[in-house]
């Protein structure tokens, strides 16, 4: 059982993400200290080109056009296992470990992250424990920048900087090894999904406490209904495909 | 390491990146912390160009990596020689159908799991982790992988502590690591609490 998907590479601020959801014809711009090469969408309200999915949500929600998404997208996409009622009733789990199985899937998406991001001058990709683990060191290794594990607490051994964040109820922390980064470098944040935002906030403030500067945020998959990505304090996010929020 | 094989020259680098850090998780242990080798984008992709030079094209389908170290190694190995990622973890953390192995811990027991479908009868299989110590942890993710008819050809690691002779619980299965670290740890201790 499939719930419905947006599928489409998106990459601005919050404001511009409404446009598209609910849009006129709209084309993604880029604010100018960015400069990534063409990965921007089209999205129209036309009927003929567009792809139509089986969807609980609005109709005037509409959908990239076939035409100006990258053809990897559908099938990553449906590589993408849900599972309802997990960790708890009422939650659509997005599965990524089916899309580890599927070796194009899996390569494609890491080719994706790369071809963005491998002129950047990034020297940091930083994974949030432990899917992130699974996504960031293939794209690290292929853009040549280190690889900084973000951890559960008393994981890391030695020295360590850490951030509290907010859960439904109570707090957790992440933490960081000191010395792990130098101030100025340049970092990406990698993620399998994007939801409420807390885990990734924390993670941007951790390298931010310590001088990096962070580029984006970069995950497989966004929960838009969650509103994450206003959460992440300015901070671009790269998706390749949305999901269904909790 | 034999003395009368040429080490390849990318170990030393490799070896140079591993930090040792006292008395982590415990008074007593030597934690072999590889968190450094991964901040050399040198030294960490020598680290899986080894492994990929040795299984490529030896028609493996399937690599195992063992949360959560072993999902920073075995990812890059598996994309690079064309296999299946598939994730081992504590339990609970895997959505749907799973099966699970129990295996001893020093005080108590703690269980691995792994998805049910993923894996076919008679895919060849590598099971990977940063660390290999008294092997447990690899042994249940053997079983696990047995169970569902794949055929498991080596156990891959960066790190071996031949003291802990991990090694020997691996069934008969050959383990390939690059770095074998000799009175890192209180290894007498060690094995009396396994035991």
């Amino acid at each position: 059982m499939q719930t419905s998907r947006l599928l489409l590479c998106s990459s601005s601020a919050s404001s511009s993400n409404q446009l598209l959801l609910f849009g006129s014809a709209v084309t993604l711009t880029l604010p100018s200290c960015l400069r990534f090469p063409s990965l921007s969408l089209t999205i129209t309200n036309s009927t003929s080109s567009s792809i139509r999915f089986n969807s609980i949500r609005s109709t005037s929600s509409q959908m990239a056009s076939k035409d100006s998404q990258d053809p990897r997208i559908a099938r990553i996409s449906s590589s993408i296992r849900i599972i309802p009622d997990f960790p708890k009733p009422g939650i659509m789990f997005q599965d990524i470990t089916t899309l580890l199985l599927d070796t194009k899937a899996f390569k494609d998406t890491i080719d994706l992250f790369v071809e963005r991001y491998r002129d950047q001058n990034i020297s940091v990709v930083a994974g949030v424990e432990a899917r992130g683990f699974i996504f960031g060191p293939p794209i690290a290794l292929a853009i040549g920048a280190k690889f900084v594990p973000m951890r559960k607490p008393k994981k890391l051994p030695g020295e360590v900087i850490s951030e509290e964040y907010s859960l439904e109820y109570g707090t957790d922390k992440i933490e960081m090894h000191v010395g792990a980064v130098q101030t100025g470098e340049r970092a990406l944040v990698i993620d399998d999904l994007i939801a409420t935002g807390g885990t990734l906030c924390a993670a941007i403030k951790l390298l931010e406490r310590v001088g990096v500067t962070v580029v984006e945020c970069a995950c497989v998959i966004e929960l838009p209904e969650l509103k994450g990505r206003a959460k992440l304090g300015g901070k671009p996010l790269f998706v390749l495909v949305e999901g269904e929020g909790a | 390491m034999s003395g009368y094989k040429v080490q390849d020259s990318r170990l030393h680098g490799i070896k140079n990146k591993i930090r040792v850090v006292p008395n982590f998780p415990k008074p007593g242990i030597m934690f072999q912390d590889i968190t450094p080798l991964l901040l050399d984008p040198k030294a960490f992709k020598d680290t899986v160009d080894l492994f990929v030079e040795r299984y490529k094209g030896k028609n493996i389908s399937i690599v195992a990596g063992i949360e959560a170290r072993g999902f920073i190694f075995g990812p890059p190995i598996a994309l690079a020689i064309g296999a299946k990622f598939v994730p081992l973890r504590k339990p609970k953390k895997l959505p749907g159908k799973v099966i699970s192995q129990e295996y001893i811990l020093e005080y108590g027991r703690d269980c691995l799991e792994m998805h049910v479908g993923g894996v076919e009868h008679g895919e060849r299989a590598l099971v990977v982790d940063d660390l290999i110590a008294t092997g447990g942890t690899l042994c249940a993710a053997m079983d696990l992988l047995g169970r569902v008819g794949a055929e498991i050809v080596e156990c891959a690691c960066v790190i071996e502590l031949p003291e802990l002779k991990g090694r020997e619980r691996l069934n008969g299965k050959p383990l390939y690591v690059l770095i074998e670290c000799f009175e890192c740890c209180d290894s007498q201790k060690m094995k009396e609490e396994n035991e």
